[in-house]
């Protein structure tokens, strides 16, 4: 008996160590065995690089409007021609990178964290908590990611914070219920109880012996709504509920005039299709890799 | 006597104004009978009653169905002033100096189940329209304020009696909402014709599938022999612009009443080429700014300014008349009519300066001198629909970009748009605006401006007497000159010298449609002529 | 396992009071009212008494208690009330749209599962190959293609490609007809929206059968038999194939319920008169009664399939029950 418990706390010891090894390894893993997962995060990273030096490459003001110039197919000027207002469709994609970036980041992060740290929680406490807890979580899963994310912007307006509320609310209980899966199972293993024996308190059980232990899932939701949360920005504003002109947002960029002069000028619906749908694939690639380097169930070899 | 004369050559001006504005013209052959007409809907009715709806999407698919007492001429239709007779005889000489109209009826007038439409009918519709019961809404009521009783002392007699003698009177009269309904029918149920259709216009319902189309077939006992043309018509809803357009483009619908957007005029006919024909019209809707007088800086008279020197119109007109519904240079006065303002009396406005670099550096000094400092922020609110909010919007922050200002959008639907606005408060900084009637009627029109505790719709929060002041001397005078002079001084105040509220740019009307359509005419109004009595199919 | 499902059946109680509570809710944040909009919108004169009048007939001036309670009533009573909007019964209007999204998302599950199924065992038997490669390629591609993107190029490809073709530009029909009364023109119609979202559907299930598939080709006994004539020695291990297309089923169940309400956006491109262009609709027209029924229908449908899921995950593998 007290055998298997000084094993059980050794156990508990060794766990705050494993978080370092368990992220270098990750990395490891993704650079040498993943070269897909490799590649996206390159895209991404090119997506960061056109994001933080727009108005260094952009070659015009994203949002100044040349009358002159309505509708010119790509040509040596414009790389990637003009929407309806005159305005360079290449400098505005590189600028939409800022928004992507912004909005895919912020709201996937905020929503994974705090469905992570509500997931845990509502493992680690159970009882009528956890009943209490997963019935609210059920309600918020009965709607569709796209109805939640246009009722919240209905209610608080457009514009980049509200899109970016309006994407992270429906993320969390989506996040809190898978981690709440992952973390039930190790609330079984003895060294929880061990390290509650040892007299930790629950902040401390909850940040250093459960958190790093549905790392796996957490870090696999964050990349998968990243790719998410692009998506339905530009949805949204596709609907007009998004991100609102003159701001450069992918998916503005493909609302009304777009569909309009789809025939007379393709190159307007084109090219902000292609930087959304290239930036959702980077995210799904490497999320892919993440998932197989995180996940040992899934693991190729 | 001077008067009406007067009236008659405005009216003939500005129709013959109108008239050249609209390019095609339309060939005088003779009418053919048959066919569908399959046109586009850009919006669908929420009921069927037009006495309490105030939408557009109402008129299209509905009023075929009904007739009116009165209304604009259908051969005429550009003209603002021109009313002919629709259900009565003749239009009436008014007694009483002026305060007793009396309508005959005609004898050969049917509702489609086959009872006669009589004066009783019109005076209980009238009633309705002008003395609504409780708990029956009635959208145009306060139009009305100058009646004082309405009554059918026969089957062939409708009489109107009014406070006062007015000029506002018969043009409201003509209001394409006004449809005539039974008597029979409201006296079962004030609320019948909100789920129900009977009317006795050029067509019968025959079927409404909610979200998809509504349907008409001719109505062969219509009382202007000859007419309807078409066999019947087939409306299609659809609220997206691009499905409309491509509606026309493959064929779809021939025609769609409310207006496409230039580009996609020319689109269309680089596409289509003898298939289409365009007619063109300015339009009686104009964007208007309303800063808000309860929000700092903008209480100040110069920051106004400012703003609306910002604005290049003329450069502006040239530029989104290529992409966007608005073309049209004006003041508060639809353009062209001859109560607006000159060309030479618009240059001298503030915002209409034929150099704008002169007028953006007057800008600059009023700023700094009222202390406004480069770079400051402000959000312009406006409403969630790309033509030609968005698009008028987009282009206004992009000239008060290059005075200095940084201006963010602040767009909502268009509930919660006219939440905002409605609200006397100083939740928005600067708000977009719009006004758009029926009617032409510069006089009633101009009403909006007036102080808060006068107009309703003065969404830039300002009490200034002077302008109200105006306003009564302006409406008080029968002499056009007077008028004249009165608006001058009016719009100098509003637009200039307080620059309470600014007009950006009057919209322009342009229907493509199929050449096949024929017999229809473009108005000012996307809301008047279209009983589709007088439009015929050249297959 | 009767008890597992009655306590599943009971669970569902307070999350569709819960949905019913906040949609309520969620409806009278926003601002403004159905009958101002209805009357302001025009940018033409009306008379605020109007305003009144139509505020006080949709039971706006009522409390919310009030006006929640009446609901609930209707509810319980499967009374959906008025359209605020149209004032037609809301389930009239729901009806109406509901034959055109159950068509769409049925034609997408099966465009779906016949891409998914064999590009999926052909992944995860050749994997790490450039078929492997290939196929993920094209799976991801349809996850980061939004589907509106994908419904913008397709209208413009239709419309460019029949001009050139045929001379005279050609789109799909505006207009929904039954397949009963014209199956040529209704499918010609809604084939289009089902491409496109059978695309991105069937992304999701071929990753799906792909990871599944590798998960039992892992097992000890498959691996035996990897080399040649894999797929005849799954097809014989019935066990093995059971347990890896549970999940495909799964997910393909869970997508089929969300496409009922989720078509929001492919909707709106291809203008079909659905639920979920309804859906946009009557928020934007503040007509609460409709949006409340309507997502209650969307919320619905999730929970059952949710619950069908559960019970039959319980029914295959009893330790679930006991949890």
């Amino acid at each position: 008996m007290v055998e298997l418990r000084s094993e059980a706390i050794a156990a508990a010891k060794e766990e705050e160590d494993t978080p370092r090894r368990f992220l270098r390894e990750a990395v490891r893993d993704l650079v040498f065995r993943k070269p897909l997962g490799a590649a996206g995060l390159a895209i991404i990273l090119l997506m960061i690089a056109m994001a933080l030096l727009a108005p260094v490459i952009a070659p015009y003001n994203p949002v100044a409007n040349v009358y002159e110039k309505i509708h010119q197919p790509p040509s040596v000027e414009n790389w990637l021609g003009t929407d309806q207002f005159g305005r360079d469709i290449l400098s505005r994609i590189i600028y939409g990178a800022r928004t992507a970036l912004l909005v895919g980041f912020v709201s996937s992060l905020v929503g994974a964290t705090l469905g992570l740290v509500l997931g845990v929680a509502s493992a680690y406490f159970g009882g009528r908590f956890d009943l209490v807890f997963q019935r609210v979580m059920d309600v918020f899963m009965a709607f569709p990611l796209i109805i939640m994310a246009l009722a919240v912007v209905s209610i608080f307006g457009t514009g980049v914070q509200n899109v970016i509320l309006a994407i992270t609310i429906p993320i969390i209980p989506r996040c809190a219920r898978v981690v709440r899966a992952s973390a039930l199972a190790i609330r079984e293993i003895p060294y929880v109880d061990a390290a509650r024996a040892m007299g930790f308190g629950h902040g401390r059980i909850i940040l250093r012996h459960m958190v790093p232990n549905v790392m796996a899932p957490y870090l696999i939701m964050l990349t998968s709504f990243m790719a998410q949360a692009i998506l339905l920005e530009a949805s949204l504003s596709y609907l007009g509920l998004g991100v609102q002109e003159p701001v450069p947002a992918w998916g503005l960029m493909l609302q009304g005039g777009a569909e309009e002069y789809a025939e007379s000028a393709p190159w307007i619906a084109i090219f902000p299709g292609l930087a959304i749908s290239l930036s959702v694939f980077a995210f799904n690639l490497f999320g892919d890799a993440v998932r197989d380097a995180l996940d040992p169930r899934l693991r190729s070899d | 006597m001077r008067h009406a004369s007067m009236r008659t050559a405005l009216a003939l001006g500005l129709a013959a104004a109108l008239a050249l504005a609209g390019f095609a013209t339309t060939a005088a052959a003779a009418p053919k009978k048959g066919g569908i007409l399959k046109y586009i809907i850009p919006a669908e009715p929420p009921s069927y009653d037009g006495h309490r709806e105030t939408t557009f999407g109402l008129v299209h698919p509905i009023a075929p169905f009904y007739s009116l007492l009165i209304r604009v001429n259908p051969d005429n239709p550009a003209s603002p002033t021109d009313f002919v007779c629709d259900v009565c005889a003749e239009m009436p000489k008014p007694t009483d100096g002026g305060k007793k109209y009396a309508f005959k009826i005609r004898k050969d007038v049917k509702f489609w189940d086959g009872q006669p439409l009589t004066a009783k009918d019109v005076a209980a519709t009238w009633s309705k329209i002008v003395f609504p019961p409780k708990g029956v809404a009635s959208a145009r009521k306060g139009q009305f304020h100058m009646v004082s009783k309405i009554s059918a002392p026969d089957d062939e007699t409708a009489v109107f009696e009014l406070k006062f003698p007015s000029g506002a009177f018969l043009p409201a009269l003509a209001a394409p909402y006004n449809f005539l309904y039974s008597a029979k029918k409201l006296a079962q149920d004030m609320h019948w014709y909100e789920k129900n259709i009977l009317g006795s216009g050029p067509f019968k319902f025959k079927q409404h599938q909610a979200g998809a189309f509504i349907e008409g077939e001719r109505n062969p006992d219509y009382f202007f022999k000859g007419a309807p043309y078409l066999d019947g018509f087939h409306g299609i809803f659809s609220s997206k612009l691009a499905v409309r357009v491509n509606a026309i483009r493959s064929g779809q619908a021939y025609i769609e009443f409310r207006g496409f957007p230039p580009s996609h005029r020319d689109d269309l006919k680089k596409a289509l080429g003898d298939k289409l024909t365009v007619q063109e019209s300015d339009w009686n809707c104009s964007l208007m700014i309303a800063p808000n007088h309860l929000k700092k800086p903008f209480d100040d008279p110069r920051v106004r300014r400012a703003l609306t020197l910002a604005v290049d119109r003329w450069g502006g007109s040239q530029y989104l008349s290529k992409t966007a519904i608005v073309k049209t240079v004006g003041g508060v006065v639809f353009p062209g009519h001859p109560l607006a303002a000159k060309k030479a009396e618009l240059d001298k406005i503030a915002g209409y300066w034929p150099d704008i670099e002169k007028s953006r550096a007057e800008a600059k000094r009023l700023l700094k001198e009222a202390g406004v400092k480069e770079g400051f922020e402000f959000t312009l609110h406006n409403r969630g629909v790309d033509q030609p909010y968005k698009i008028v919007g987009t282009w206004l922050i992009d000239q008060w970009r290059q005075v200095g200002f940084k201006v963010k959008q602040w767009v909502q639907p268009t509930g919660p748009f006219y939440k905002v606005l409605r609200s006397r408060s100083p939740q928005y900084d600067v708000s977009m605006d719009f006004n758009c009637q029926a009617v032409v009627n510069p006089l009633a029109d101009v009403f909006k401006f007036l102080s808060t505790d006068r107009s309703g719709s003065n969404h830039a929060n300002y009490t200034d007497r002077k302008v109200d002041e105006l306003f009564d001397k302006m409406n008080r005078t029968g002499d056009i000159e007077e008028q004249q002079k009165f608006m001058r001084e009016f719009e100098r105040r509003i637009l200039d010298e307080q620059a309470h509220y600014f007009i950006t740019l009057w919209w322009y009307r342009i229907i493509p449609h199929r050449s096949s359509v024929k017999g229809w005419k473009i108005s000012p109004s996307h809301y008047l002529n279209q009983d589709l009595s007088n439009i015929w199919l050249e297959e | 396992m009767h008890k597992y499902i009655i306590k599943r059946t009971l669970l569902m109680i307070p999350t569709l009071f819960g949905a019913a509570v906040l949609v309520f809710v969620l409806l009278r944040l926003i601002p403004g009212d159905t009958c101002e909009l209805r009357l302001a919108g025009s940018g033409a004169y009306f008379d605020e008494s109007a305003l009144k009048i139509c505020r006080e007939q949709a039971g706006l001036n009522e409390p919310m208690a009030v006006q929640f309670a009446r609901w609930m009533w209707g509810v319980v009573r499967f009374d959906f009330g008025y359209s605020m909007w149209t004032g037609r019964p809301v389930t009239e209007e729901i009806a109406l749209r509901f034959q055109l999204s159950l068509q769409v998302a049925i034609m997408a599950t099966i465009t779906a599962t016949i891409l998914a199924i064999p590009l999926g065992a052909i992944s995860a038997v050749k994997q790490n190959t450039w078929v492997d490669y290939v196929t993920r390629g094209f799976s991801i591609a349809g996850l980061a293609m939004p589907a509106f993107w994908l419904g913008i190029l397709i209208i413009l490809g239709l419309l460019i490609s029949t001009q050139r073709f045929l001379g005279e530009p050609w789109m799909p029909p505006l207009e929904y007809i039954p397949l009963w009364e014209d199956p040529g023109r209704n499918l010609i119609q809604l084939i289009w929206p089902a491409l496109a979202t059978g695309y991105r559907f069937s992304a999701v299930a071929t990753r799906m059968t792909r990871s599944a598939l590798l998960e039992v080709l892992r097992e000890d006994y498959v691996r035996t038999a990897r080399a040649k004539g894999l797929i005849e020695k799954l097809i014989m291990r019935r066990h093995a194939l059971k347990n890896a297309l549970l999940p495909v089923a799964t997910v393909i169940g869970l997508e089929f319920a969300f496409l009922i309400g989720g078509l929001v956006v492919t909707e709106q491109v291809f203008n079909l008169n659905g639920v979920g262009k309804l859906f946009v609709e009557a928020v934007g027209n503040h007509d609460y009664t409709l949006t409340q029924a309507l997502v209650m229908l969307v919320a619905l449908v999730f929970i059952l399939t949710n619950f069908v899921i559960d019970i039959l995950y319980a029914w295959l593998d009893p330790r679930i029950r006991y949890r």
